[in-house]
């Protein structure tokens, strides 16, 4: 068998802030009722976290969850990790009302790099990006010019988007135009 | 003439002389000119033709309501026509040429519409829209499309990039003038986030041009102090050469950032457009000065009186040596005050106010110029340039006292404040009869999402003329601001501002005020669109008395300039030919941009590949390279066929087909749509969606499902698995994948929101791949060692297995009619698989095809297809597919609909298969016509082609169609018209062409 | 362009990110019901000058429904609530009700 692709394997560009794709990552949809006990426990069992509270993100490592709507969380994990740890949400969860669903080969993820990266992304996003309305742990779903898109800051200089696989180009062709040199809107830094 | 002074322009750096060409004569301009202030100094009076009379037309304000000084701009990719010359700054190289002439700027054939301009009044066009016709096409029509229009469209693609750029702030402040860095600071000390916009490259607005003190200094030292205060404080954000283009609803605003227009060579986009919101908005947007309506106040050497003082102080240009000024006010003064010290001759100050002015018209006597006042302008003297003015008593109908010789006119009406930004959005307006402007009405501004006031009118643009009154205003608006988003205003002090107190401003809407029609004639409001005096009393005359009626009638500010300029000088006009007060008439709307901005700033990044998001499968990289050619389906770009060298699309997908129902061939399927639907209600959910049965579906087995919408009609249609007890995997046409999962949350969130059901969109997280044809199972045999018999894996089942060490599902589910697999794998995996299916496939003569081959086998099949046989009238019953409605549901979506008794109606169109006698292909969408007529006079029909291909399978004409009755006409012979006039005739057949019992997918 | 508080995600938001979805507090009618219901149902629809309560979805965000009491006149957002509910929420009426009152919509005021 050969090895699974991302989308745009090694995409990258260098603007005002550092651009790249980020390469196979593992991603789980866990949609149930995200105050029981059990689902807890789950999530602990999956990434290391608690239940991330509205619009938040936990990380733990190399995993994190993610808030996406009040029943719906996004786990990111290992790629190669994905199926087993299905397997261990679906016994953890049996008798539950719940979904947990394979979804990592669905999305494109990038991460813009540098102090800039807030005023790349508030060319495409209408959102603040101002420090007091979003920091690292906060987490966004809205649309990036003509698609949606989910954001997160990992640490104060980077910015990290998940978008659907099949627009992966078009996010990427975007990111790179709003990174362009000397387009530095200076918004927000 | 107008020319350079030796002293003078505190905007510009001297130092650094800047080249440049008009019409390709080279000109030497200042860093911190504007095109403008450059020309000028040039003594290039002249800049362009008018629109309708091909007038000439010269330089007649000094900032954005300039409604002459248009020029083409650039050249080659670099071209854009109509930019105002005001406010274009000058830069090294800059290239430009007029506009509106033929052959040349100095000799214009077109002007002879002048002469003729008593026969191009108001209304000119509509009325000779009507009558004679011939006489419109053959003579007048081409004429006027030769002096119509407005510059030249450019020809060459735009190069430059433009972007977006989304900004939240608590208050923004449009305009950079005293009162808008006042208002921001006193906003900013209460802890408010703040930005404060300004259209030019300049801060300060015109208060250091009209002098006066500040807190005891210069107008200049405030500016510096306070910009720089506002620089300290991190919750300031200053930019300059950003105009508010708009204010709209909720708070939202436009900034339209001119980014490197100044300097063409520099990186980074062109222009920026800001999509700010605002928690309250502070227009201190200035105010613009009138003209007065004289006879002749469209010759060159005609300005504002404020221009007049800004290309003196600011750029060190005079526009003439002799300079007359006109006025109903002090504030012109000024510019008399100002030439006159700078040495340049002022012959007469013309004051139509009987009384006079005050301390300015002391001071002006005291240097010794000659005040005449209740005097007006009977006439300007001159053609391409003012040679004098003929005065006259203001109070009678322009008989001439006397002429006075000059080369410039100064004029001022008065002052009407910048309201377009408080209006935009809803803000209201009052006339101030002492000030003879509309100014905001601070009781009706525009209200937000909570019902709140979010507009704040601040200095000159609300009414407040002097120095001081503006100061004042922007501190109390910050203060204000601050106050309504909850924050402790701010406790300084407002600068306290000092200029001569001015006497009264006495409205002068005609000058001289009795003016007969032959000055009233020659008097403009509008320069742009040509519109006089005359115009808008004819247009009263005529009925037109509301006064959007009468701007459109008359055309009056409907230019570029928007009648920045005319608006308050028409509208009085008009209501004095109406004899009623100038509130009554109102103004008419105003609307954003408040200025024009580029359609690209509009557009952003939008252009080119970011046009549209387009959606890529896995497998697209091998379409590529191998001579794929697209068709749109939704966002996604899906093969239609595959062509060879020297093979045209036609032959492509004969070939495909052949050789798919020969051999094998292979689908890129991926767009389809896939939705999971889990829960201990997903059975009891699906049943309600599709018209079938869904909750009866074994586990490991598929089923072909329709859905529809409430209103009964069918909306999608595709296979369901079922996974397990709970689970099913719903397949939707590729279109339908968004819009069905959407449809499918809607009424679970919203209607039976109790149902245990979860869905997700999975759509993108399967490479999907049709393997079809006989070959199909060998060759899957060859790549995995499980069991995919038929007895194992039947039709209408699925199967997980592993192919080539790939995890897959198999669902032996057939769309073409053949032995089939769609094979689902992670889509990270779907080249690989493709790869190998390429490879493998080899010897069994695998060959991809496109969609239009599926869509041709399909049709052999008489399998629908939506949005060919359905399209948003057609129901499940209408395509005979009864069968896959479940007669023992209580319910589902669309089923009561289904029984309103027009959808019961046996007349309905039901779908038939259609053979054309001859063998030849039937037009798509052509109509099966009957005998007679319908009311309005169109032949009947009776039924349409919704399908209709080429089918190499059986080497005719085959189509699918609604026809009235139907079923019940097979063999019949239908006519269908063509385009041409010709008529093919067609036979009624059973719709599935191939394969009748189905046997070939069932092996 | 109008800002949407998404009461299921608590995101203050522009309306790109949201789709709007016709009249609110919609009474399904399906199979039984009269000719005159269902075509009350499907077609007979509110169209006011003034307080109107609609569907909203927030579709490029958390992807949930909800509903919103707003003025068609002048765009004021009386508030946003949940969809699973079938009559506006007391407070967002008394909120109306300070604002217009006398203010009726169908069966509520």
């Amino acid at each position: 068998m050969s090895d699974a692709k991302s989308a745009l394997p090694g995409a990258r560009y260098e603007g005002f802030v550092k651009l790249r794709e980020m390469g196979l990552q593992g991603m789980i949809t866990l949609r149930g009722d995200l105050a029981s006990a059990k689902l807890a426990a789950a999530v602990q069992t999956a990434t290391g976290t608690a239940v991330p509270g509205q619009r938040q993100i936990v990380t733990e490592g190399d995993r994190a969850a993610a808030w996406m709507s009040p029943d719906e969380l996004l786990l990111l994990v290992p790629y190669a990790e994905v199926a087993d740890i299905i397997a261990a949400i679906e016994t953890a969860l049996a008798g539950e009302h719940f979904l947990a669903v394979n979804v990592s080969d669905a999305r494109a993820m990038f991460r813009l790099e540098g102090a800039l990266c807030r005023d790349a992304m508030a060319k495409l996003s209408p959102v603040d990006f101002s420090e007091a309305a979003f920091c690292p742990g906060d987490f966004r779903r809205s649309r990036m010019a003509q698609i949606a898109a989910a954001m997160w800051m990992p640490d104060g200089q980077s910015l990290q988007v998940i978008c659907f696989r099949s627009v992966a180009q078009y996010a990427f062709d975007l990111l790179s135009a709003a990174a362009a040199p000397g387009s530095e809107p200076r918004l927000y830094g | 003439m107008s020319t350079r002074l030796a002293q003078g322009g505190r905007l510009l750096n001297k130092g650094r002389a800047m080249e440049f060409t008009f019409n390709g004569k080279r000109l030497r301009g200042f860093e911190g000119d504007t095109l403008a202030s450059a020309l000028l100094a040039n003594d290039q009076m002249l800049i362009g033709r008018s629109f309708k009379y091909h007038r000439p037309r010269g330089i007649v304000a000094s900032g954005g309501e300039e409604p002459n000084a248009l020029v083409g701009l650039g050249t080659g990719n670099k071209f854009e026509p109509n930019q105002r010359a005001t406010t274009t700054e000058l830069f090294n190289g800059l290239s430009c040429t007029s506009q509106n002439h033929w052959p040349s700027l100095e000799f214009d054939i077109g002007a002879v519409n002048s002469k003729l301009g008593r026969f191009l009044p108001a209304g000119f066009y509509y009325k000779m829209f009507i009558h004679p016709r011939p006489l419109w096409k053959h003579v007048y029509e081409p004429f006027i499309r030769r002096s119509a229009g407005l510059g030249k469209a450019p020809t060459e693609r735009d190069e430059d990039r433009y972007e977006h750029l989304y900004a939240f702030f608590d208050v923004v402040v449009i305009g950079g003038g005293v009162a808008g860095l006042q208002a921001a600071r006193s906003a900013a000390e209460a802890g408010a986030k703040v930005l404060v916009m300004e259209q030019t490259a300049h801060w300060g607005g015109r208060a250091p041009v009209d002098g006066g003190t500040v807190n005891g200094q210069p107008v200049d030292n405030f500016v510096d102090e306070t910009l720089a205060a506002l620089r300290d404080m991190p919750n300031v954000t200053l930019r300059n050469r950003m105009m508010g283009a708009g204010v709209y609803d909720h708070g939202y605003v436009l900034g339209y950032e001119r980014v490197t227009d100044h300097q063409p060579s520099a990186p980074g986009p062109r222009h920026r457009l800001w999509r700010i919101r605002a928690g309250q908005i502070i227009t201190a947007t200035g105010a613009i000065e009138r003209p007065l309506s004289f006879a002749g106040n469209d010759i060159p050497g005609v300005m504002l009186a404020s221009a007049v003082r800004d290309y003196a102080v600011n750029y060190g240009v005079s526009a003439g040596d002799r300079t007359v000024v006109v006025t109903n006010n002090d504030d012109a003064y000024l510019t008399a005050i100002t030439l006159k010290k700078l040495g340049l001759d002022v012959p007469a100050i013309i004051d139509a106010r009987s009384a006079g002015g005050g301390a300015l018209a002391d001071e002006a006597r005291g240097l010794g110029i000659r005040v005449e006042t209740g005097k007006g302008v009977a006439k300007v003297k001159g053609g391409k340039r003012v040679t004098g003015v003929s005065l006259c008593n203001q109070a009678g109908e322009g008989a001439e006292i006397e002429e006075i010789a000059c080369d410039a006119v100064a004029m001022s009406g008065g002052w009407s404040p910048v309201v377009h930004l408080w209006s935009h959005c809803g803000g209201k307006l009052v006339w101030d009869t002492a000030q003879a402007h509309f100014r905001p009405d601070v009781d009706n501004a525009p209200t937000g999402a909570k019902g709140e006031a979010f507009v704040i009118a601040a200095g000159t643009a609300n009414g407040e003329l002097s120095l001081a009154g503006a100061l004042a205003d922007g501190h109390e608006a910050g203060r204000e601001a601050a106050r309504r988003l909850g924050l402790k205003a701010s406790a300084s002090d407002a600068p306290k501002g000092d200029s001569p107190a001015e006497a009264a401003i006495e409205p002068v809407w005609m000058m001289p005020q009795g003016a007969p029609i032959k000055l009233r004639m020659k008097s403009w409001l509008d320069y742009q669109n040509d519109v006089k005096v005359s115009d808008v009393q004819l247009a009263a005359r005529e009925g037109f008395e509301s006064v959007e009626h009468a701007k459109r009638y008359t055309t009056l500010g409907m230019a570029t300039d928007q009648g920045k300029l005319s608006n308050i000088n028409g509208l009085a006009i008009l209501s004095d030919a109406l004899n009623q007060p100038i509130p009554q008439t109102g103004t008419t709307t105003f609307r954003p941009p408040y200025t024009p901005i580029s359609l690209s700033a509009i557009a952003g990044e939008a252009r080119d590949e970011l046009f549209q998001p387009i959606r890529r499968t896995p497998i697209q990289g091998w379409h590529d390279d191998n001579g794929a050619v697209y068709e749109p389906v939704g966002q996604w770009r899906r093969p239609y066929c595959f062509t060879r060298s020297g093979e045209d699309n036609h032959a492509a997908v004969s070939r495909e087909i052949r050789q798919t129902r020969a051999r094998l061939g292979l689908l890129d399927a991926s767009t389809l749509g896939k939705i999971i639907v889990k829960g201990p209600d997903a059975g009891k959910f699906l049943d309600m969606l599709y018209t079938n049965m869904m909750s009866t579906l074994k586990p490991g087995k598929c089923r072909y499902g329709l859905m529809c919408n409430e209103n009964g009609f069918l909306m999608d249609d595709g296979v369901v698995a079922r996974i397990d007890e709970d689970t099913f995997l719903c397949h939707t046409t590729t279109g339908g994948a968004e819009s069905i999962h959407g449809h499918m949350e809607d009424w679970l969130q919203c209607e039976w929101w109790d149902w245990k059901v979860y869905t997700a969109n999975v759509t993108e997280q399967y490479a999907q791949i049709a393997v079809v044809g006989p070959e199909a199972r060998n060759v899957l045999a060859e790549l995995t060692e499980e069991d995919i018999s038929a007895e194992t894996l039947p039709f209408m089942g699925w199967s997980d297995i592993t192919l080539d060490g790939i995890p897959a599902r198999a669902y032996r589910i057939s769309f073409s009619g053949e032995l089939s697999y769609e094979i689902a794998v992670a889509a990270g995996h779907g080249r690989a698989l493709w790869d190998r299916l390429m490879e493998v496939g080899a010897k069994h003569d695998v060959m991809p095809y496109g969609t239009e081959g599926l869509h041709v086998m399909r049709a052999e099949k008489g399998f629908i297809m939506i949005g060919d046989e359905t399209d948003g009238t057609v129901i499940p019953q209408d395509l005979n597919m009864q069968w896959a409605i479940s007669k023992k549901k209580e319910d589902y979506l669309g089923k009561r609909a289904q029984e309103r008794s027009h959808m019961a109606d046996p007349t309905r169109w039901k779908l038939v298969g259609l053979e054309t006698l001859d063998g030849s292909v039937l037009p798509d969408g052509a109509y099966a016509t009957e005998e007679g007529v319908n009311e309005n006079g169109q032949r009947k029909v009776q039924g349409r082609v919704t399908s209709t291909y080429y089918s190499p399978t059986l080497d005719r004409g085959i189509a699918m169609g609604l026809l009235r009755h139907g079923p019940d006409r097979m063999g019949e012979v239908i006519d269908f018209p063509k385009v041409d006039g010709t008529v093919v005739q067609a036979r009624v057949v059973d719709p599935v062409f191939y394969d009748k019992d189905g046997e070939k997918q069932n092996v | 362009m109008l800002i949407l508080d998404c009461p299921c995600c608590g995101v203050s938001g522009e309306e790109t990110e949201f789709h709007a979805g016709g009249e609110a507090h919609l009474k399904r009618f399906g199979p039984g019901s009269s000719d005159a219901e269902f075509h009350d149902y499907l077609f007979t629809k509110e169209n006011p000058k003034g307080v109107h309560l609609e569907r909203w979805r927030h579709a490029n965000g958390c992807g949930k429904w909800f509903l919103a009491a707003r003025d068609t006149m002048t765009l004021e957002v009386y508030g946003t609530y949940s969809a699973q509910t079938t009559e506006p929420p007391q407070d967002i009426k008394d909120k109306i009700s300070a604002k217009r009152p006398g203010w009726s919509w169908r069966e509520f005021s």
